[in-house]
């Protein structure tokens, strides 16, 4: 069948628009809608001098809300690192009735204005709430506490958890399981050996979303937090309320601690997991 | 070590993957399950690992019963369709897999271990990839690291699930003698899945042939070919025709085609005569004993033989016919497509309705010379 004719189609023909196109679109919107706010805030600084933005992130009220925020999202996503595995082993591996309807619920804390999230959270953790009642009788308060923000933090973050587990573990055939059982593995070698080291560049990724996305939460956490100085303020609050002071520069100044913070969390997790893949593919 | 399977039978809900069956494999044979998908030949295979548990009946290696025994305790090695190599291990790890998870008692130290491991990459021929990734590997790379890893722990009983299924004709063929080779060597008792024929009488000494569930026939190649005993196992096998036969007190009539059978009351019934390919012979007339007018739809050289597919005329098959025939032949007759020509059959095999068991086997001519009508 092959002959001169063969290639009769022009070299670069390709189903997709061109390169030069989808990349100019792409980094267009890129730049409109995450460049040029981030640039943005940068630019709200640029009138500081660097001991005057010294002076405004290291404020020792700033950084006890530094350790409060760091601290809490710390232990939501390891929290959710936890549940959410647990949650999409669940959905992934069995069946049972309503299972479409957990999975659909899974993102509920996505859909839901996250402050809605925090007042209905509040309610339900305050001493007179179902929960908050229950919990006090044994000694444990929720609500306007620092445990208070972890449960917030918890609640908005762990579909990011759940939903980057969760395909990878589908892909992870029972097959590799079995063969290790076969080969005289214990259930706790089988997960341990070879269902987590598969699963690891998943959960981290996911833990590390849930980690930065805690960091920035804002609605759902101020209901519940109780927002004392020193105890339970967080960063985004005190971001707000540099805000309302119409200091712009100091807002814009602890924001971009948060964003650094972050982009650097996000860029350490993304050239490991790169480094983790080249190794398995031998590129 | 020999496996005694009695009374086995499996079910899914509502759904019966295996009847109640038994098999006796003796220490030292390779066993090849035949059938094909959904005939119950995958489940049995797992109900011998122990990664599927029967619904009744028990299960012996050698004289221990181990119908109740976990999978990790069987010790067998266990080679899994897609392999299931651990992709985040290297070729090393995935065969080192079964010695590191070891009792720490009975565990072998580092050095012996990889020791170990580089005496089965050796085995399997692929000492050189040691330091790879699964997904850098080929097909048949993959297929020996899985064979390799599970042969680290000395397994007596090793377990395949189709296992060149997935590779390509010539890296199967070769794998294929391969792992004869492997087999005589070790000594291991294998069983292994199949739906190839060919796979299955050129490796097994015995070949398990299952259909929905159960086990048509359990016999060694030659046997099988020699005395297939139900209908199924011939269709199975393959490379045979198949001639609705409808006695009529004169002949097996069918459409406007016959054939005349030996004067005999078992033959004498309505039922299926099965004909071999290369026991059929062409010819541009027609002759007492059979009348099958068929069209030639194409000619197939291969190898040594011809191919000639055959479409019968006025009468009905649910495949189309085949006969084989030598190159000499061949040109003697000087067949082409499109050419009219009567079949006739040399040996046939008739199962009678209604009547289990072997065939009749019937060879033609059966009437003294003087009493055929035409030539032959």
């Amino acid at each position: 069948m092959s002959g001169s004719h063969a290639v009769s189609r022009p070299k670069h023909q390709r189903v997709l628009p061109g390169f030069a196109i989808s990349l100019g679109v792409s980094l267009l919107f890129i730049s409109l809608i995450l460049l040029l706010p981030a640039t943005g805030l940068v630019m709200q600084t640029k009138g500081m001098s660097l001991s005057e933005y010294w002076y405004v992130i290291s404020d020792p009220r700033l950084v006890a809300s530094y350790k409060v925020t760091v601290g809490s999202a710390f232990a939501a996503s390891l929290f959710n690192g936890v549940f959410g595995l647990l949650l999409a082993w669940i959905l992934v591996r069995y069946q049972f009735p309503g299972k479409r309807i957990l999975d659909a619920l899974v993102d509920l804390p996505f859909a839901l204005p996250t402050a809605v999230a925090g007042i209905t959270l509040a309610t339900l953790y305050s001493s007179t709430g179902w929960l908050g009642n229950l919990l006090e009788s044994i000694g444990i308060k929720v609500a306007y506490t620092p445990l208070g923000i972890i449960v917030a933090m918890a609640f908005t973050s762990i579909p990011f958890v759940v939903r980057t587990v969760q395909p990878v573990l589908e892909e992870i055939s029972q097959e590799e399981e079995e063969a290790g059982m076969t080969l005289g593995a214990s259930d706790w070698a089988v997960f341990w050996r070879v269902i987590m080291p598969s699963l690891r560049p998943a959960l981290l990724v996911g833990v590390a979303l849930s980690f930065t996305r805690s960091l920035g939460e804002f609605g759902a956490v101020i209901f519940i937090a109780g927002n004392m100085p020193y105890v339970s303020e967080i960063t985004s609050l005190m971001i707000f309320v540099r805000l309302q002071e119409f200091d712009f520069p100091a807002a814009s100044a602890i924001a971009s601690v948060v964003l650094l913070t972050s982009l650097s969390l996000l860029l350490i997790i993304n050239l490991w997991q790169g480094a983790y893949l080249r190794r398995i593919h031998g590129k | 070590m020999s496996i005694r399977l009695d009374n086995i039978s499996k079910q899914f809900g509502k759904f019966e993957a295996l009847s109640p069956l038994s098999l006796d494999i003796n220490n030292g044979e390779m066993i090849g399950l035949l059938g094909p998908s959904g005939s119950g030949k995958t489940t049995l295979l797992r109900i011998i690992a122990g990664l599927e548990n029967a619904n009744t009946g028990t299960i012996h290696f050698g004289d221990h019963d181990v119908t109740n025994v976990h999978v990790r305790e069987r010790r067998v090695g266990f080679v899994f369709q897609n392999y299931a190599l651990f992709r985040h291990m290297t070729v090393a790890d995935n065969v080192a897999f079964g010695l590191q998870v070891m009792e720490r008692a009975l565990r072998p130290s580092p050095a012996e271990m990889s020791k170990r491991v580089k005496q089965l990459l050796e085995i399997v021929q692929l000492g050189h990839l040691a330091a790879r990734y699964p997904e850098q590997l080929s097909g048949g790379q993959k297929q020996r690291i899985a064979l390799a890893r599970a042969l680290a722990t000395k397994p007596e009983v090793l377990l395949l699930d189709e296992p060149f299924g997935a590779l390509d004709a010539k890296v199967r063929k070769d794998l294929r003698r391969w792992l004869r080779n492997l087999h005589d060597e070790l000594g291991f008792t294998s069983v292994f899945v199949t739906h190839d024929q060919d796979e299955a009488l050129e490796l097994s000494d015995r070949v398990v042939v299952m259909s929905n569930g159960k086990i048509e026939q359990v016999d060694s190649p030659v046997e099988l070919y020699a005395h297939p005993n139900s209908r199924f196992v011939f269709d199975f096998f393959g490379n045979v025709n198949q001639f609705k036969a409808n006695w009529n007190n004169k002949h097996w009539q069918n459409g406007n085609a016959f054939i005349l059978p030996p004067v005999a009351e078992a033959t004498q019934k309505n039922g299926y005569l099965y004909v071999r390919s290369h026991e059929l012979s062409l010819s541009k007339k027609a002759n007492s004993q059979a009348s099958l007018p068929c069209k030639v739809v194409a000619i197939n050289p291969v190898g040594a033989e011809v191919r000639v597919e055959l479409s019968p005329i006025g009468w009905d098959t649910t495949e189309l016919w085949e006969a084989k025939l030598t190159h000499q032949v061949l040109n003697e007759q000087s067949f082409s497509r499109g050419d009219e020509v009567y079949a006739t059959p040399q040996v046939g095999y008739f199962f009678a309705d209604g009547v289990r068991g072997e065939p009749i086997i019937l060879r033609w001519p059966f009437l003294a010379p003087g009493h055929l009508m035409f030539d032959i």
